[in-house]
């Protein structure tokens, strides 16, 4: 354990873990948008920026991926720390002004659009906090989406933005998705899921005959697990 | 190419070289560096070799590097036995005939040379290597002396030592003039604690323009627990402007390669990698040849010089973005991923490419590596200023007179370099500014020049040392324009991956673009102000860290040109077309 104090409060902290999660496990709370707690930190969204004192010097880290050391002091709401957060939420305010997640952390912050800022028209609600790609990645294991461009331009989707050969349809992307940006659609009866551009065919529950998975879920699952197939057509509610 | 294993190998490796370089007979060297191709040097080798042949002289023609002198390419030398080295400057594949005449003539009278080299002290070794042993005609007396000449005066060669002397793709020539004796130092003699402790009392500090102290970087990177670690080169120059790195690889690959096994030997490390983008080919073959050759010879590999040492490296190629200068960026890119930072609250020296310790520096940093060892860490700190021991290679471009790569002990001011080495601005215009650090560096006004360069000195002119680009500015630049353009630059080569520089870099650009264009309102100067302070404070790595140092710089320096565009909706300098 180390001790470090975080809003003047003393606290005690698992060595190795990060400036976050000691705020967390502490009551403290530090906002985020691209953070997962099962996911790897990347820091692209520095909502989470805190100020760390050390000796006498002071600067700004991302509470995420910071670790915690002895004798650490860390300011989590200095007027740096809101000036960052206050552009960032101005930034992203006119990146994706159709996001009422990020109107609502503006509010709460108390921080207004800025007026010389052109809303975008054309990144819908993505604020690339990568979490999608992440756990396309990591958890799921396909990689079926990545980034493609950068700077300004840079977007999430599958290579070359075609329906992709790799895609489950599991749908974890929009389940992670901060700012419902991603866009799962079932058909009327539910034997179809789209999303990325691709149609999958979804498999029927040998109990309650719902439409519970995509078929190519099921396979993955199979596949990754070696579980026959066919005792994975019921549904979670029925086993 | 034979093996070599001792000293008395290299040594009979430096007797080919020196009549590589002195041959007995005429020898036409053109320089061949990119920004000798670019000027025609290409077409001029190829009208001299034609010649040559044509009429069957008995004349080695042989390329160079960049001796710096971009201002008067391309460059044709011309060494003969008991002579001086003579420049010739200007040539072109039309005077190619005429200038042959000339050579076989043994006169100067119809073009007359730049300048010349009686003889030159290898700062290597303190050898002087003589072009001429005899008495000087009349004519050549009054050629001046490349050393008497304003632009080479106060220069201090290095980094660059060898280029401009010698055929990068002949290595003997670069063992002839010292190279890979400092390599055979190290292995027979020091432990790598030993070369440690040197590199750190030398003072050198990390040419890419961080300045971190070199020696504690290999410090710490050998003291990484991990059994594989990696050293790795940072050959992945862009800013705008800025070639110094580029054309050390081209002119003088072995001393990167050089640099780097004394390196991986003090570390601890048995790959290296150079990470070269893929917009400097020259580049990439230099090294590539010098790699293949280096491990004929025994150089690189298993057992090198007999010492028992194994190392290898492989050439990483970049695909030109500029984020990829940035370390992390950099191994991410290497390791086949897309080049984005991380942040480096973990330190590369522990946890690098392939998440193992991994050193790295960049080319200029890695080129001093066998002088200082050759020389010794006293010699090298006795160079330059305190804290800043050395000099620096920096690219001069711009509204100057002298454009070309110079290489200036630290310390010297940035008016010495403008007024002396640079020759002035050219056309009778007013010096304006002086833009360092590249893209993400800073605006110097003119009454800030009698500052001595250094990493901490152009830091707090609101600047940076950077990677070694100098850009002069005339009464004719617009600063507010200047401003934009390098925004522009960053929010083009930003990788997206956080908040503040992907999208706030942009916005700072959208309003550089109002005020330019006539649509700049009161309070945009604060709004630049208070932006770049969040921008400088929240983003993840230094590209956005610093992405508004030319915004508040030109602010701090310039800001009447901001308010004349705002208020008057005037550009002063006349360059904003909307605005005229």
């Amino acid at each position: 354990m180390v001790n470090v104090t975080i809003d003047n409060k003393k606290i005690q902290a698992e060595e190795g873990s990060t400036i976050l999660q000691a705020a967390r496990n502490n009551g403290i709370e530090i906002p985020t948008l691209c953070h997962h707690d099962e996911l790897t930190a990347s820091g692209a969204c520095r909502l989470c920026s805190v100020e760390i004192k050390k000796g006498e010097r002071t600067r700004i880290v991302t509470s995420c991926i910071y670790q915690v050391e002895e004798g650490l002091t860390v300011n989590t709401d200095s007027e740096r720390v809101i000036h960052v957060r206050g552009l960032v939420l101005q930034l992203l305010m006119a990146r994706c002004p159709a996001s009422e997640v990020i109107r609502e952390l503006a509010d709460k912050m108390g921080v207004k659009p800025q007026a010389r800022f052109k809303p975008d028209e054309d990144k819908g609600k993505c604020v690339l906090c990568r979490q999608c790609v992440e756990v396309c990645e990591e958890v799921v294991g396909v990689s079926a989406i990545g980034f493609s461009y950068r700077g300004a331009d840079k977007s999430v989707g599958p290579p070359f933005a075609e329906p992709s050969s790799v895609c489950i349809g599991c749908g974890a992307c929009a389940y992670v998705c901060p700012t419902g940006h991603i866009e799962m659609k079932e058909s009327e009866s539910g034997d179809e899921r789209i999303i990325w551009g691709k149609t999958f065919e979804m498999a029927a529950c040998n109990e309650c005959a719902r439409y519970f998975a995509p078929q190519e879920q099921l396979e993955y699952i199979s596949m990754k697990t070696g579980v026959p197939l066919d005792k994975l057509y019921t549904c979670v509610d029925c086993r | 190419m034979a093996r070599i294993n001792s000293l008395q190998d290299l040594s009979k490796r430096k007797e080919k070289g020196m009549a590589s370089l002195f041959p007995s007979k005429t020898k036409v060297m053109v320089g061949e560096a990119t920004c000798g191709i670019a000027t025609g040097a290409g077409l001029v080798y190829n009208a001299l070799a034609e010649e040559i042949e044509k009429q069957k002289l008995d004349i080695i023609l042989s390329k160079t590097g960049c001796i710096g002198m971009c201002y008067r390419e391309p460059l044709v030398d011309v060494i003969e036995p008991k002579r001086p080295r003579v420049t010739y400057s200007n040539l072109t594949p039309k005077k190619v005939p005429e200038f042959l005449k000339q050579v076989i003539e043994g006169n100067i009278k119809g073009k007359k040379p730049y300048c010349r080299i009686d003889e030159d002290v290898l700062i290597i070794n303190r050898e002087t290597e003589r072009y001429c042993n005899g008495e000087l005609s009349d004519d050549l007396k009054a050629v001046p002396r490349i050393s008497d000449i304003d632009f080479y005066k106060k220069q201090v060669k290095i980094a660059t030592r060898n280029c401009g002397y010698i055929d990068p793709a002949n290595i003997d020539e670069y063992i002839a003039r010292g190279g890979y004796f400092s390599l055979q130092k190290v292995l027979s003699s020091m432990q790598p604690e030993e070369i440690i402790e040197e590199v750190i009392q030398s003072g050198l500090r990390g040419r890419g323009g961080g300045g971190f102290p070199t020696g504690y970087k290999w410090q710490s990177c050998r003291r990484a627990p991990e059994e594989i670690k990696y050293v790795i080169c940072n050959g992945d120059e862009g800013d705008p402007g800025a070639y110094m790195d580029r054309s050390v690889m081209e002119g003088d690959p072995h001393s990167v390669i050089e640099g780097m096994i004394i390196g991986a030997y003090a570390i601890g490390a048995h790959e290296g990698y150079i990470f070269v983008r893929d917009e400097y080919p020259l580049a990439v073959d230099a090294l590539s040849l010098g790699i293949s050759q280096a491990r004929e010879c025994g150089l690189l590999g298993k057992n090198i010089l007999n010492s028992g040492f194994d190392f290898d490296m492989k050439i990483g190629k970049g695909a030109g973005a500029f984020v990829c200068g940035e370390s992390t960026a950099l191994m991410a890119s290497l390791e086949g991923r897309a080049g984005e930072p991380r942040a480096k609250y973990i330190h590369t020296v522990e946890h690098g490419l392939w998440n193992r310790p991994s050193n790295l520096n960049n080319v200029e940093t890695w080129a001093n590596i066998p002088v200082i060892i050759a020389r010794g860490a006293e010699w090298f700190s006795t160079i330059g200023m305190e804290k800043n021991a050395g000099t620096k290679v920096f690219s001069l471009v711009g509204n100057i007179r002298n454009v070309g790569l110079i290489e200036v002990p630290m310390g010297i001011t940035l008016r010495e370099i403008i007024s002396d080495i640079g020759g002035g601005i050219p056309k009778g215009k007013e010096f304006k500014a002086l833009q360092t650090g590249g893209p993400s560096g800073g605006c110097i006004p003119k009454e800030m020049l009698d500052l001595p360069v250094n990493f901490d000195e152009l830091s707090k002119a609101g600047s940076m040392m950077g990677s070694g680009g100098m850009i002069v500015m005339d009464e004719t630049s617009c600063m507010v324009d200047v401003a934009r353009y390098f925004l522009g630059f960053l929010e083009s080569e930003s990788c997206g991956k956080c908040v503040p520089c992907r999208e706030g870099v942009r916005r700072m650009r959208g309003i550089l673009d109002d005020i330019c264009e006539g649509r700049g309102r009161e309070g945009d100067v604060g709004l630049l102000e208070s932006m770049s302070q969040a921008i400088i404070d929240g983003s993840l790595c230094a590209l956005g860290g610093t992405a508004p140092n030319p915004v508040l710089s030109t602010i701090k320096s310039f800001r009447d040109e901001y308010d004349a565009h705002i208020r008057e909706k005037r550009c002063p300098a006349g360059v904003c077309e909307e605005l005229i």
